[in-house]
């Protein structure tokens, strides 16, 4: 094969002529990311993450083969915010609750949502029911966290050549279904190589689990002296200056978020010379005395009651920041969506092990509040002004971010300060 | 058994039993040594398909807009209240009740198929009779509707090139003057472009087919005419059969191939026996077969495919996927179908209509045809109008008229006409200031649907009902058509409600933009259009629609709405 020329973003690159882009870009050090793309497999174009623009027009980079004189356009802002935007659209389609998924630290598309920076997604989450379906020999399918890249379906065969998985329906009902007699046929091995390849947790080997997280960033090997130190706060302190006010909330949360603010430590002592807090689970002040500068809220809305305490913060804070996955999206309490509330209730208060027939009833009284249809994310009740990710976030990160808003300097988070797993 | 047959092998048992059983799909899996699962991947892709049993009548109506704004939605409650079934369910051992997209009968909506027959402008009270008739045992060939369409306006005599008189093998007995190469040559000087919606030109196609060396070639007419709101292949295939037949036949002669095939879609089996009698009166004229008209090694046959109720099937890639008996995804392309199409062989797939003036190019020498119409896009077009007009039907209008002219008193005599949709779902939406655009590569084109909508009809609704018309034939597996166009059907419900704000419209637009930019066939990357454009071109009716909003509460959530469902089922449980 004859060497060619060609460019990506203006740089000049060669590889051989008919060559993979995305493979052809890598020799040359560029990262073209891509979800569905694997090895051998014919390129599938199906998830779309990896689309370039080929002389001005969009395509799907793996389904691009090197010429001589290619001008590919990988890095622009247009094309990196689309990448976003697609990895976006799987995590609302799918139901991608990260803190319970057993790929979580080793799962190709997590990773790539930290690569691309996401910190919360544009689009409204669709919470739409799925299958786990346990009824194969040796595999499990969890068609919450399936992406639909289809490898599994192109890769995973039996010895005589038959098809394993294949895709069922069309439309937004498309899902990938699952063979059982040819399944049962699968060697452990050829099982757990449907595991590896599959880029998200939805194929799972029974009694198999994930041994350690593939990621390399920064957190994994976190280092007491490489978190953001706290310890300029102290240029903030003055005595005329009337101390700022925080204020904080968990609504729909598990208090984890709360958690990780106090993991600070030390840094509190400093953060108490600067702030003061008024309403909070910190200082179990029930009622706000005046007004805030900032509200922190972690956790969504379940009830009557989290909507009136959002409001109540809204009314009495300037700036209002949802704090964790929970705040921003739903999170795992949002794991309900999919299903009636009904049924929900129904599971949790009449059908449940230990209820005992006509003896249990469904909690309702005026005093407590009532449990809405659906988790709603905070900004779907109120305005919120900021989102800090993560699950939790790192305690340095949601500090910091407090007050560089407060104090109005520019700080912007490195990607692998996140953390969702 | 080849894989070639297993839509017409599905189609057995479909047609047969009512439904695909489990035993059934294991039994051909064998015969075709694949799995279960390929089969049924392929069954659960095709819309008339069923894997659960259905009813002796399986009623499928359509829910296209135009079919909403005739009365689809009493229709269907006549449907339910008659039958006793509800739509999109298994139904009982007499009903099985369907929603399904366009079945091409926009002229004479609400209109449904039962047991593939066709039932034409449906009110409740028909509805009342065609059932209690069908419960009484009456013949359902006799109740069904008659369906051609009225050919409401062509060019005066000789200027109509394919709404004129039309006689049998008269095109193939000129063509057959003329070598291949120069066949080829005067439909590209015709400058004949793909009619379906495309507008690829056709020679350009029947010469790379013709340039590839190959022992077999296909000739595939396109007979899937999905577009919502088009109706005019179907109106050709009644009227004019023989024409387009006349154009495969041409079509083979110039491009080496031996094989044709009508991949005729699902919706339209009522008249494949007509054409099949066409078919055979052709044979025995001697105008197919081998040595066609005496011409030494001149052989062509023609055999019809049924499709399966799939709309991404009308992409000549997607196309060639179900002919082989594989779900109708457009795949990733590394070469086009002149080089590698039907069973990997040299492919031409053309549109009925392209067919049809293909054949007349022929017939009536490409000045003819050049004389008329536009510099890029001479000769005429066949458009099927229907909506908000006195006279909806079929139109054969000379390239390079305008939407005004089609709109007026000579014409199709449009009512108030507000929001014109072009080329259908897919197409472009056209404003009261743009009337005066002309219907022609020029300025814009037009596949074929032309749908009219007067200013009493809500254009969140017509948006909804694109939308929702995508989000369903999807083929489903690119991420941004797939989850893309689901996201922005809850965006149109969202705006329905009254919850959208100024950021909505500049969502819609990025969205949109995204969808088009990174989608992997032509269905993603139209499918934002409509709603892309409406946005801009119907400000005044947006501006309306979004509330004003307070400082804090810029999202209206609604508290009622929200314990609505717990306080019924707490009340429920207490009684």
């Amino acid at each position: 094969m004859k060497e060619v020329k060609f460019k990506i973003d203006g740089r000049e690159c060669t590889a051989l002529k008919g060559q993979n882009l995305i493979e052809a870009a890598k020799a040359n050090g560029i990262f073209i990311p891509t979800l569905c793309y694997f090895k051998h497999l014919n390129p599938l174009g199906s998830c779309r993450i990896c689309t370039v623009k080929n002389n001005g027009r969009p395509i799907a980079g793996c389904t691009l083969t090197i010429d001589e004189g290619m001008d590919i356009e990988v890095n622009s802002a247009e094309l990196l915010d689309l990448r976003k935007a697609i990895l976006e659209m799987m995590f609302v389609e799918g139901n991608h609750f990260c803190p319970s998924c057993e790929k979580s630290g080793d799962c190709e598309m997590q990773n790539l949502g930290y690569e691309t920076g996401i910190r919360y997604a544009r689009f409204p989450h669709l919470f739409v029911d799925r299958v786990v379906d346990a009824r194969p020999e040796r595999i499990v399918v969890n068609q919450n966290r399936c992406i639909k890249c289809k490898r599994c379906i192109e890769e995973i065969e039996t010895n005589d050549g038959h098809k394993v998985f294949n895709f069922t329906n069309r439309g937004n009902q498309t899902m990938v279904s699952v063979d059982y007699e040819q399944e049962a046929k699968l060697s452990e091995q050829q099982a757990e190589h449907a595991m590896r390849i599959c880029p998200t947790g939805s194929i799972l080997v029974k009694g198999k689990s994930f041994g350690k997280p593939f990621g390399d960033r920064q957190y994994d090997f976190a280092k007491a002296d490489t978190n953001i130190p706290l310890t300029d706060l102290k240029k903030h302190i003055k005595k005329d200056k009337k101390k700022k006010r925080v204020a904080t909330t968990s609504l729909a949360g598990c208090f984890g978020c709360h958690m990780s603010m106090l993991d600070i430590d030390l840094g509190l002592f400093d953060l108490v010379d600067i702030v003061e807090f008024d309403k909070s689970p910190l200082t179990d002040f029930k009622k706000f005395d005046e007004r805030c500068d900032i509200g922190l809220i972690e956790g969504g809305c379940c009830n009557t009651d989290n909507i009136e305490v959002l409001r109540k913060f809204r009314k009495h804070c300037d700036i209002l920041i949802s704090v964790g996955e929970c705040a921003i999206w739903g999170g795992v309490p949002a794991i309900r969506n999919t299903l009636p509330l009904e049924d929900c209730l129904k599971e949790a208060y009449l059908d449940s092990l230990t209820s005992e027939e006509n003896e249990t009833v469904i909690p309702n009284h005026e005093d407590i509040p009532k449990i809405l249809d659906k988790v709603y994310c905070n900004h779907e009740v109120v305005k919120i002004d900021y989102h800090i990710p993560g699950c939790p976030p790192n305690a340095n990160h949601i500090w910091n971010v407090v007050k560089n808003i407060l104090f109005e300097e520019d700080y912007s988070i490195t990607y692998p300060e996140f953390k969702y797993d | 058994m080849d894989r070639t047959h297993l839509l017409n092998e599905l189609w057995q048992y479909q047609l047969k039993f009512g439904f695909i059983s489990d035993k059934a799909i294991s039994r051909i899996s064998k015969k075709l040594n694949v799995s279960i699962v390929e089969i049924e991947s392929v069954i659960t892709f095709y819309h008339f398909f069923h894997q659960k049993p259905t009813g002796e009548y399986i009623i499928y109506l359509n829910n296209s807009i135009i079919s909403d704004i005739k009365g689809y939605e009493a229709v269907k409650a006549a449907f339910e209240k008659e039958t006793g079934c509800t739509f999109n369910e298994d139904g009982d051992k007499e009903f099985s009740l369907f929603d399904t997209s366009c079945i091409g009968m926009s002229d004479q909506e609400p209109a449904a198929l039962i047991n593939f027959l066709p039932f034409t402008d449906l009110t409740p009270n028909k509805v009342k009779h065609i059932i209690a008739s069908l419960k009484n045992g009456e013949n359902l060939e006799d109740l069904a509707s008659k369906t051609k369409s009225k050919i409401q306006y062509h060019p005066e005599g000789e200027k109509a090139i394919i709404f004129r008189p039309y006689e049998m093998g008269k095109s193939i007995e000129e063509g057959l003057k003329f070598t291949p190469e120069e066949i080829v040559n005067k439909i590209s000087k015709a400058k004949l472009l793909g009619l379906g919606g495309a507008f690829f030109p056709v020679g350009y196609k029947w010469n790379s087919c013709k340039n590839n060396e190959a022992d077999t070639k296909y000739i595939i007419c396109n007979a899937d005419e999905g577009e919502p709101g088009t109706f005019k292949d179907r109106a050709l295939f009644q009227y004019l059969p023989g024409l387009v037949i006349e154009g495969m036949i041409l079509a083979g002669y110039a491009t080496g191939a031996k094989e044709g095939i009508i991949y005729l879609r699902a919706e339209y089996q009522y008249f494949k026996d007509k054409i099949e009698d066409v078919l055979s009166v052709f044979r025995k004229a001697n105008l197919l077969g081998e040595n066609i008209l005496g011409v030494k090694d001149f052989d062509f046959e023609i055999r019809i495919q049924l499709g399966a109720g799939s709309y991404v099937c009308g992409a000549a890639s997607a196309l060639i996927e179900s002919l082989e008996g594989r779900r109708g995804e457009p795949p990733v392309r590394f070469w086009s179908a002149t080089k590698h199409g039907f069973r990997h062989k040299p492919t031409v797939v053309n549109n009925v209509e392209t067919l049809a003036y293909a054949s007349r190019i022929i017939e009536l020498g490409e000045d003819h045809f050049l004389s008329m119409g536009t510099e890029e896009s001479p000769g005429t077009k066949l458009l099927s109008i229907s909506g908000d007009v006195a006279k909806p039907g079929i139109y054969e209008i000379e390239f390079g008229t305008s939407i005004i002219d089609l709109l007026g008193i000579e014409m199709s005599q449009a009512t108030s006409p507000y929001f014109i949709q072009v080329s259908g779902p897919s197409g472009e939406c056209v404003n009261n200031t743009e009337f005066n655009r002309r219907i022609c590569k020029e300025d814009i084109m037009c596949g074929g649907s032309f749908m009219v909508f007067n200013r009493t009809r809500d254009i969140l609704n017509i948006l909804r009902n694109f939308m929702e018309f995508f989000k369903e034939e999807s083929c489903g597996v690119c991420t941004p058509c797939r989850a893309g166009n689901y996201i922005l059907t809850e965006k149109v419900k969202k705006m329905q409600r009254g919850l959208s704000s100024q950021e909505d419209i500049e969502e819609i637009k990025q969205w949109g933009k995204i969808i088009k930019l990174s989608s992997r066939c032509g269905l993603g990357k139209s499918s934002p259009n409509s709603l892309i454009y409406a946005v801009d071109k119907f400000k005044d009716y947006f501006n309306l629609k979004i509330p004003p909003t307070n400082e804090f509460l810029n999202v209206e959530f609604d508290m009622e709405d929200a314990v609505q469902e717990f306080d019924s089922f707490i009340k429920d449980t207490q009684t």
